[in-house]
């Protein structure tokens, strides 16, 4: 099997995974869990497309 | 009104078979370090997470290192990927993972595999916590 996944989803996929896990073991309540795991996706996410822009400038 | 010793002194850890039993089984099997404390929810999510990014990085053609005494970045490598525990022990026995790295989705698939890893050792931890009353 070859899975051939763009960077974006690839990074994206990678997000989803590491979010859960993150919210799930850095926090206690139920309801705090899930507010840091969205915490994390956000600054995964929004790190991909900052390092998106940054490249663009650069190669410019 | 002043505290009295025994106030300030810190609880101690509870020590007890499933502080051992937990952290083993879960690295052994992502996630089972909650199920078997009966945090089904949890335990779940995170064996769903884990052992999805563990396949997703072999379905990529991603790099599975062999223990090694070499290259430092090789060396990290294999203690991010026996941090999967059997996922790892699985994937050695059945020859998994040994593709050269031929493209940028291959090089992913190198990283899932060692975070998914990684991650597994963050659960073990917690499952530790759980075991020792520190987490509820």
């Amino acid at each position: 099997m070859n899975l051939q996944l763009s960077h974006f989803s690839a990074a994206v996929l990678f997000a989803v995974f590491a979010s859960v896990v993150f919210g799930i073991t850095q926090r206690s309540t139920s309801r705090e869990q899930i507010r840091y795991g969205l915490y994390c996706f956000v600054l995964f996410v929004g790190g991909v497309f900052l390092a998106g822009w940054a490249m663009w400038l650069l190669r410019r | 009104m002043a505290n009295t010793p025994t106030d300030t002194k810190a609880t101690p850890p509870q020590t007890s078979a499933m502080s051992v039993i937990a952290p083993a089984i879960g690295w052994l099997i992502p996630g089972a370090g909650h199920l078997i404390q009966r945090r089904w929810i949890r335990g779940l999510l995170l064996m769903v997470s884990i052992v999805t990014m563990f396949l997703l990085g072999l379905a990529m053609q991603g790099h599975i290192y062999h223990p090694n005494g070499g290259d430092i970045l090789d060396i990290l490598g294999f203690v991010g990927d026996v941090g999967a525990g059997g996922l790892y022990v699985i994937s050695q026995a059945m020859d998994w993972g040994q593709g050269a790295i031929a493209h940028a989705v291959s090089d992913y698939g190198t990283k899932y595999l060692i975070v998914a890893g990684l991650l597994n050792l963050i659960s073990v931890a917690d499952a530790y916590h759980i075991a020792i009353g520190k987490k509820p």
